[in-house]
């Protein structure tokens, strides 16, 4: 079994549904012992990219091999690992039972035991799938995806709607995935999870990449100032004793965000003007943009459908 | 070596379908309504109409006359009824989906539906035939002609199950195969014998493959008859007719 050195290379791919467009050339890898997260607005491509991958779906034009191979190709099957966004699991099912079945679709997979244990759902092994809660559906639809040692993953939202504990263990057991060297390629509404997870992050949007880099490529050197005072201040006389190229607004109300070269001379002058006015700035800090205002400027604000 | 060190790889054919075949069979079971329509429903109507003169089943033994028809309604139920509405929620809940993304094949899952389903019937068949055998059940005929008539009843409502799994929605499939289980016990010489139904409508039940097979086991329990042909190829054309179509138009989600 030789492995090629690119787990998923997508190059072009278009996608319709009808008349709609749902990907219209969308191109990205996804390297071994990397996780990589597609990240972008409802209805942008992720699940119809991923779906593409895991062969549920055939492109309409560009290329997608994965592991080196068409998605199509039955010896795709016992290689990688799938979660789906939700369902999967016969209702009546008990857990420990479905993913023993899983377990034993493979040649060397992990003891079924053990994953449970690492998940926290030991004490519902024998529990049916429709009594467990939303949480405890969701890690063993993960745990069925990791269970035959797959060299790549795709999970569709694995931690949607899981509690804080959930989310940790889930994000631990992805590291150890990525430590393994597997290649893990997931989707994601949850910035910080792209931000603490991703190796790589593609957003996505109207079915085509945006932007793709590392977080920390994505969100740049640029940093902010925020800090919080009464609202309505005069904003428009503070823009005009900073750096040029600056910019200052203020919301929500009484909420202040000064963009910009942000350097010792522009957090002087602002404190000066704000002592002047006999304003106190609050919660004055300087931050790195986040993944999220970059998400939202490439995406735009409004809402999606 | 960590727990998720790649060592990826498919179980062998077999041991997958056994899996698979194991997890079917666990979970009809367990399932009640599933016992009700695939045990309880046919004993019941056996021992009642066997036991008392309810129906009328045109002289001989009453329970010789029943036995076979219940045998093909415990088919009807396993392969069409009951395989249906199994399939065709494990559809709607992206189950097929599912298990279409492990090394487990479309080929080796309707293996093991199939193996489930002859599993099920032969439980069925041991179960209806002694409770018969106790009635005073005097069986004739070649078992291998029984076989075959199971066999062919089995593959006709297996195709149409299927089919209907894989196109209706699931809440339509139950309705329309709890629906369809109803019309034929009564209208398919299950226990109400179509000589009683008028001649016209009778040529046209006569087709139907419920009737048959269970016109086929009587032919061969009740009768002692070789192989009854016309019944064996009404079979096999409802066979090959809706296993055809569900192949063609089967959706996997």
């Amino acid at each position: 079994m030789s492995a090629p050195a690119t787990a998923v290379q997508i190059s072009g791919l278009v996608k319709r549904y009808g008349g709609a467009t749902a990907l219209g050339g969308l191109s990205m890898t996804a390297e071994f012992g990397q996780v990589t997260a597609l990240l972008g607005p409802n209805g942008a491509g992720k699940t119809t990219t991923v779906e593409i991958c895991e062969g549920f779906r055939r492109p309409d034009e560009g290329s997608v091999r994965v592991l080196g191979l068409d998605p199509a190709d039955p010896s795709v099957k016992p290689r990688i690992g799938v979660m789906l966004q939700s369902g999967g699991v016969p209702a009546t099912a008990r857990a420990g039972e479905f993913l023993t079945l899983v377990a034993s679709f493979y040649a060397s997979p992990v003891e079924p035991a053990v994953l449970l244990d690492r998940l926290g759902l030991t004490e519902h092994a024998r529990t049916p799938y429709r009594r467990l809660s939303g949480g405890q559906q969701q890690r063993l639809a993960l745990a069925t995806a990791v269970i035959g040692r797959p060299e790549l993953v795709f999970l569709d939202e694995p931690t949607a709607g899981l509690d804080p504990q959930a989310r940790h263990a889930t994000w631990e057991l992805i590291e150890e995935l990525r430590a393994s060297g597997v290649a893990v390629l997931l989707t994601t509404h949850y910035m910080d999870e792209a931000e603490r997870l991703a190796d790589k992050v593609v957003i996505v949007d109207g079915g085509r990449v945006v932007a793709e880099g590392s977080p920390s490529s994505l969100t740049g050197a640029e940093r902010q100032l925020r800090f919080r005072a009464r609202p309505g201040l005069g904003l428009d006389e503070l823009v005009t004793a900073l750096p040029a190229g600056s910019a200052a607004k203020e919301s929500p109300a009484g909420h202040y965000l000064i963009e910009g070269e942000v350097q010792p001379e522009l957090l002087a002058t602002v404190t000066a003007w704000c002592a002047s006015h006999g304003v106190l700035a609050e919660d004055l800090r300087i931050e790195r943009r986040t993944l999220e205002d970059v998400f939202l400027e490439l995406t735009g604000r409004e809402l999606r459908s | 070596m960590t727990t998720f060190t790649p060592a990826p790889g498919a179980a062998p054919l077999p041991r997958m379908i056994s899996a698979q075949t194991g997890y079917e069979l666990r979970t009809l079971l367990r399932n009640g309504e599933q016992l009700l329509l695939t045990l309880v429903i046919p004993i019941v109507l056996l021992v009642l109409f066997s036991g008392t003169s309810l129906v009328d089943v045109g002289g001989g033994s009453r329970v010789d006359f029943l036995t076979p028809g219940i045998l093909a309604l415990a088919v009807l139920s396993t392969s069409f009824t009951g395989q249906a509405i199994g399939t065709g929620f494990e559809r709607r809940y992206g189950v097929l989906k599912r298990l279409g993304a492990t090394p487990l094949p479309r080929s080796g899952l309707i293996g093991a539906k199939t193996l489930t389903v002859i599993i099920v019937e032969a439980l069925q068949a041991v179960v209806i035939a002694v409770v018969a055998l106790v009635m005073g059940w005097h069986p004739h005929g070649n078992p291998l002609a029984v076989l075959l008539l199971l066999l062919l009843g089995t593959a006709a409502f297996s195709g149409f199950g299927l089919l209907m799994a894989g196109t209706l929605r699931a809440e339509a499939t139950l309705a329309a195969a709890n629906l369809v289980y109803v019309l034929l016990l009564i209208l398919g010489g299950v226990v109400f014998p179509l000589t009683k139904f008028p001649s016209g409508l009778r040529s046209v039940l006569d087709l139907l493959p419920i009737s048959a097979l269970a016109d086929g086991l009587r032919q061969v329990l009740q009768h002692g008859s070789a192989l009854p042909g016309k019944d064996l190829l009404i079979l096999l054309v409802w066979a090959i007719a809706g296993l055809t179509l569900a192949a063609r138009f089967f959706r996997w989600e």
